[in-house]
């Protein structure tokens, strides 16, 4: 499984990406929209884990653009606090399944990963 | 008057709950890292019992990550305290440097999500006013929220207070966008409603991409 962790707290994906190494997935991380949409242009992807709340894009637009570039890609979306709109609008892109809310179980997002790469 | 007391209650709430909102948001990221590098602790423990030698510079990194966040979170809650703490004086002497010292850093965040930075500059010596705090630091945030809007991706918005014959002024600058900004759509209803209960006026200088908002010394 080859997962891109997208999240602007730097420290937070670093460690949830070491983790996930630690548990042979092979997780690549970066901190702005713009990166991830870079490097997807190098790197193919199964799945992304994105934050709802990215300065300058959200990870809603995120999804979107990601989706015309890589239309295989599947996504979970992850918050902090989300509002009710916050939560209605990933609902409706993800659906109520991938949306998870911090501080992450680690087992809880592997499990959502590979239950969205099997739906 | 009592529906505008209405409007002054509404939008002290929306600024109250907005803030705190944002607030706890970051709290919640920094309870997020320090989860991950607690739970990075663990993995390292475990695979130290399956034989696998664990790094003392990279247990050292670990933890300092998370006494980093722990600082983060107690700042956070820190200000979250002296938020709730400003409506408890209805009238009281204030510095505006300090005043918009404090309510940039409780936008900041709203800044970074809009890509704007926010730079309050103060003064040598406090330029002093005698208002409402809580009402003050709302007629500010609406003011910053709007240059934010108008100043667009990767600027700085100044924010800057100095004395007055009468009172004080307090500028916003680095607003580039006002130009294209309809001319009705600052001041609204809500911030017209502050600056009548804090005596104050809001000027536009479009050419200069500033806001002045002009205080009076004392509204009492």
């Amino acid at each position: 499984m080859r997962v891109l962790l997208v999240d602007d707290e730097e420290e937070l994906v670093s460690a949830l990406a070491e983790r996930l190494s630690l548990r042979g997935i092979d997780a690549d991380w970066v901190c702005t929209c713009y990166d991830a949409l870079e490097r997807v242009e190098s790197k193919t992807f199964d799945i992304a884990v994105l934050d709802v709340k990215m300065p300058k894009m959200s990870g809603l637009e995120l999804k979107r653009r990601l989706q015309e570039k890589c239309p295989d890609m599947k996504f979970i979306f992850v918050t902090g606090h989300g509002s009710e709109d916050d939560f209605r609008a990933a609902l409706s892109e993800a659906g109520t399944a991938y949306y998870l809310v911090k501080p992450l179980n680690i087992q809880t997002l592997i499990d959502k990963m590979n239950q969205v790469l099997k739906g | 008057m009592s529906w505008k007391c209405d409007i002054i209650g509404e939008t002290g709430l929306q600024f109250y709950g907005k803030t705190v909102a944002s607030l706890t948001h970051e709290i919640k990221n920094a309870l997020a890292i320090i989860n991950e590098n607690a739970g990075l602790l663990k993995d390292f423990t475990l695979m130290s019992k399956e034989g696998v030698p664990i790094d003392p510079e990279r247990l050292r990194s670990v933890s300092e990550k998370v006494m980093k966040q722990v600082r983060r979170a107690d700042d956070i809650v820190g200000n979250m305290n002296r938020f709730a703490h400003s409506v408890d004086e209805p009238l009281k002497e204030v510095d505006l440097g300090e005043i918009l010292a404090f309510v940039a850093t409780l936008s900041r965040r709203l800044a970074s999500m809009r890509g704007v930075s926010l730079e309050a500059r103060r003064t040598a010596s406090p330029v002093t006013i005698t208002t409402t705090p809580f009402f003050l630091q709302n007629l500010v945030s609406l003011c910053l929220d709007f240059a934010m809007k108008a100043a667009g991706e990767d600027k700085t918005v100044g924010l800057a207070a100095e004395k007055r014959e009468n009172g004080a002024q307090i500028r916003f600058t680095g607003v580039g966008g006002l130009a294209e900004v309809p001319s009705n759509a600052f001041p609204a209803n809500r911030a017209k409603i502050l600056l009548e209960a804090l005596r104050a006026q809001l000027g536009v200088d479009r050419e200069a991409g500033e806001l002045v908002l002009t205080l009076s010394k004392d509204i009492d």
